[in-house]
């Protein structure tokens, strides 16, 4: 954990601990959450728990509001996240079929994680490149026109990027670096 | 009384009190309006509209079960638009569930077939993709099925308001909402008491005891086994239900001759052991009251208390009484005791309870209950399991002519009978207690403050010029708020009571399903359950468990005394902290209201 998450995992503790003795500790529940989400990506399930014991609010609550609301995060999400976009437009020029690919060349489901934690798996609403239909997204960065072969090279460039990034580290560390 | 205000109802006037619903103030006045999530106990959801009536000038039908009555409003149940409407939403319903009444639990049983029935519905007009989950077969005993569940909320809200025990939640949401517990635990590992209250509430087979009927069959016809039974006492005065008769029916005597029919070489009585449990507790009791051990003891018979305990209140396992429930007290008697007498192998008796409870389940399987490397008892069925198996087997529980119980676990007293409904433990344990310190018969032995279904009651008796403060709960809500004021004032009383169903044993988790015309839980049907064991204690002529002969022959050839290592080995136990651990919001816990 970095610095900044420490500080601000400090906060939240603080945040609970007043929330606590409010008269509704309810009422503070999804804010407590989103802060949550903002130091993991995700709410991991230590921190639920953390949350539902400080606050006095029984788990399978927090559970009904953590899947409730699409904005909260389960599961860790991974180092790169790919959206596919399943807008009208790129749906008619073979969406779905994008998605296929992709589900099975990452081996997840939507919504899932790789199991090396480099990709996280979505469906998105329009991302407003129908021009270039269909398109996923990853990341920041919009790619167009696909089709399965073109979908597999661009995640193999990921691929191959880390795989270089890890070997440099390797290098690094076998050389005495910390 | 406040002034009554004037309504219609399909063109007709009547008089009604103000601040009720519209489904409240028809249902008094003998209009029923099909209902689904509405339960009169439980919180409104007001989710499935199918309660929906019309009211002149509004726009869209109204919720009956959520819209208060007003002077001059006009209501109608019944118009042909109405019933469509009403049909389009049941259909809607069961298009989105499995087509296989055939083969499921409830058939018979179940809500959603009646109100398909009675809504005419013929024939499937939307058919369209339908959810598919797993069962959740983790917990002892209480089994999952979301694929069957309607989304009514009512097992939510029982677990929640009424349990307080908040287990289960409706996670994700529109076409994906389902029922679960917290992090989609399984059941058996969840903070579930395996109360079975959400299969007492739950309109279809969503949730459902684990049935063991079918093992049982398999063993009643093995010959090498030794089959003895034991049934709870507040089997006798619900399981004619099953039967289309009506609720406080003591069928006892019919019970004993159809359990016999269907292949038990010896039934037992768990009022025997019930007899005995309160010589050890009472005994533990006084023991604790002269020699300064932990006040208040705590009451340690309902298996769904235990486990509450041991996740929610783990602060208070020194309080809980080290004595084991009647039936695993009754189930290690037979397997040592009884063999013994009769020379039977222990490990060749196949020791059976019929329970009015789930959470039995979850307790005969407890590896703290072991002795000697056995359980106490190997199948736990619900009154519900019995009645199927009964039926199953052709036997005419109605018209049987009644037997008695087999010796030497068979004869009880009338405080062993009413160990059944709340109270009715702290009852018995007066009875005796008051005897067993003082010298003298306690005459008046009717306790009437522990009688009855408030949510919390508290009493106290004189003993030889001291008072003991006793108080009783059920359900394990009212538990809850009563076991708060302990947290906060440790010698308010003396001795505490608590069964963790609405009513006690008599309202639990294994008692037959709500028949037509009846709702799940209803009080007056509670009340008569209980009034059953009450007359059947009146009836008898040893109404103390220390008088009850058999029992007394036991402590002479077996265990000596109440609170003998022999007693300890056999009749005690203990618990310890579990996890996950239970969180009760700080504001449920400490209402003040004696809510039932
Ligand atoms: S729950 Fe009811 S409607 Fe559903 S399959 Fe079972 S009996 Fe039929
Ligand atoms: S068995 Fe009882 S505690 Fe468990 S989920 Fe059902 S109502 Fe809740
Ligand atoms: S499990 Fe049963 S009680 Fe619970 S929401 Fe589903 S249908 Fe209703
Ligand atoms: S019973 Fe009224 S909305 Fe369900």
């Amino acid at each position: 954990m970095t610095q900044n998450q420490t500080e601000k995992l400090q906060a939240i503790r603080e945040a609970m601990l007043a929330a606590r003795n409010d008269a509704h500790p309810e009422s503070h529940l999804i804010g407590i959450l989103h802060k949550v989400q903002d130091v993991f990506g995700y709410l991991p399930r230590e921190m639920m728990d953390e949350v539902a014991q400080t606050l006095e609010i029984p788990t399978a609550h927090i559970w009904g509001v953590a899947t409730f609301y699409h904005y909260f995060n389960l599961e860790p999400i991974g180092r790169h996240v790919v959206s596919v976009c399943m807008g009208t437009a790129c749906y008619v020029k073979g969406a779905a079929s994008v998605l296929e690919t992709l589900k099975k060349e990452l081996g997840v489901e939507v919504g899932k994680t790789t199991s090396d934690g480099l990709f996280t798996l979505q469906e998105a609403r329009c991302l407003g490149a129908c021009g270039i239909a269909p398109v996923m997204m990853i990341d920041e960065k919009i790619y167009g026109q696909l089709d399965s072969k073109k979908t597999v090279d661009i995640i193999n460039q990921y691929r191959k990027a880390a795989a270089e990034e890890k070997s440099a580290v390797g290098a690094e560390t076998r050389r005495g670096k910390p | 009384m406040s002034r009554l205000i004037t309504i219609t109802i399909n063109d007709k006037p009547y008089q009604v009190e103000p601040n009720q619903t519209i489904m409240q103030a028809a249902d008094k006045l003998g209009f029923h309006i099909p209902r689904l999530c509405y339960h009169p106990k439980l919180s409104i959801e007001g989710a499935c509209r199918v309660c929906i009536v019309e009211v002149e000038g509004m726009k869209n039908y109204v919720a009956s079960c959520a819209f208060p009555v007003s002077d001059g409003m006009k209501i109608r149940t019944n118009t042909q638009a109405l019933r469509t409407a009403r049909r389009d939403i049941i259909e809607l319903i069961l298009d989105n569930h499995p087509q296989d009444c055939h083969t499921c639990e409830r058939d018979g049983n179940c809500e959603l077939q009646r109100l398909a029935a009675s809504m005419g519905i013929r024939a499937r007009h939307f058919e369209g993709e339908r959810k598919r989950y797993e069962k959740d077969l983790s917990s002892e005993a209480v089994i999952r099925d979301p694929e069957k569940c309607i989304l009514c909320g009512r097992c939510v809200r029982m677990c929640s308001e009424i349990q307080q025990v908040h287990n289960l939640t409706q996670a994700h949401r529109g076409f994906h909402t389902v029922v679960m517990p917290a992090y989609n635990m399984p059941m058996g590992e969840s903070v579930c008491t395996a109360c079975g209250q959400c299969i007492n509430v739950c309109p279809t087979a969503a949730f459902l005891e684990k049935n063991y009927t079918q093992e049982l069959f398999e063993k009643l016809n093995d010959p090498n086994l030794v089959k003895v039974v034991q049934f709870a006492p507040s089997v006798r005065a619900a399981i004619g239900e099953a039967f289309g008769l009506e609720p406080g029916l003591n069928m006892e005597g019919q019970l004993i001759a159809s359990l016999r029919k269907l292949g038990f070489d010896y039934v037992f009585d768990t009022q025997f052991s019930a007899d005995l449990t309160i010589m050890e507790e009472a005994s533990e009791f006084l023991e604790r009251l002269q020699s300064g051990g932990v006040l208040p003891m705590i009451t340690s018979c309902s298996s769904a208390w235990m486990k509450c305990l041991e996740q929610f209140y783990p602060d208070l396992i020194p309080n809980v009484s080290t004595c084991k429930s009647p039936m695993s007290m009754q189930g290690a008697i037979t397997k040592t005791y009884f063999a013994k007498k009769k020379k039977i192998d222990p490990r060749k008796i196949l020791s059976v309870a019929v329970m009015c409870c789930t959470a039995k389940k979850y307790e005969a399987a407890r590896p703290e209950l072991m002795f000697d490397g056995m359980r106490g008892v190997d199948i736990v069925v619900t009154t519900r399991e019995a009645a199927w198996m009964i039926k199953s087997a052709g036997i005419d529980l109605v018209n049987i002519q009644p037997e008695e119980p087999d010796h030497p676990l068979g004869i009880s007293s009338g405080a062993g009978a009413i160990f059944g409904a709340t109270g009715g433990v702290m009852e018995a344990a007066i009875r005796t207690a008051y005897e067993l310190y003082t010298g003298e018969t306690l005459v008046d032995i009717e306790v009437e403050a522990v009688r009855g279904l408030k949510g919390i009651k508290e009493g106290s008796i004189t003993m030889d010029g001291k008072e003991i403060r006793v108080a009783v709960a059920h359900g394990l809500g009212n538990a809850c708020r009563l076991l708060e004021r302990v947290r906060q004032d440790p010698s308010r009383y003396h001795f505490i009571e608590i069964m963790g169903c609405p009513g006690g044993c008599v309202g639990g988790g294994g008692q037959p399903y709500a028949q037509i015309n009846s709702i799940p839980l209803d009080d007056e049907n509670l009340r008569k359950r209980a009034q059953a064991l009450y007359d059947l204690d009146k009836a008898k002529t040893i109404r103390r468990s220390h008088d009850n002969p058999d029992v007394q022959k036991l402590y002479k050839e077996f265990l000596q005394s109440p609170l003998s290592p022999v007693s300890h080995q056999y009749l005690h136990t203990h618990y310890k902290a579990k996890t996950p651990v239970g969180i009760i919001p700080r504001n449920e816990r400490t209402l003040s209201g004696d809510s039932k």
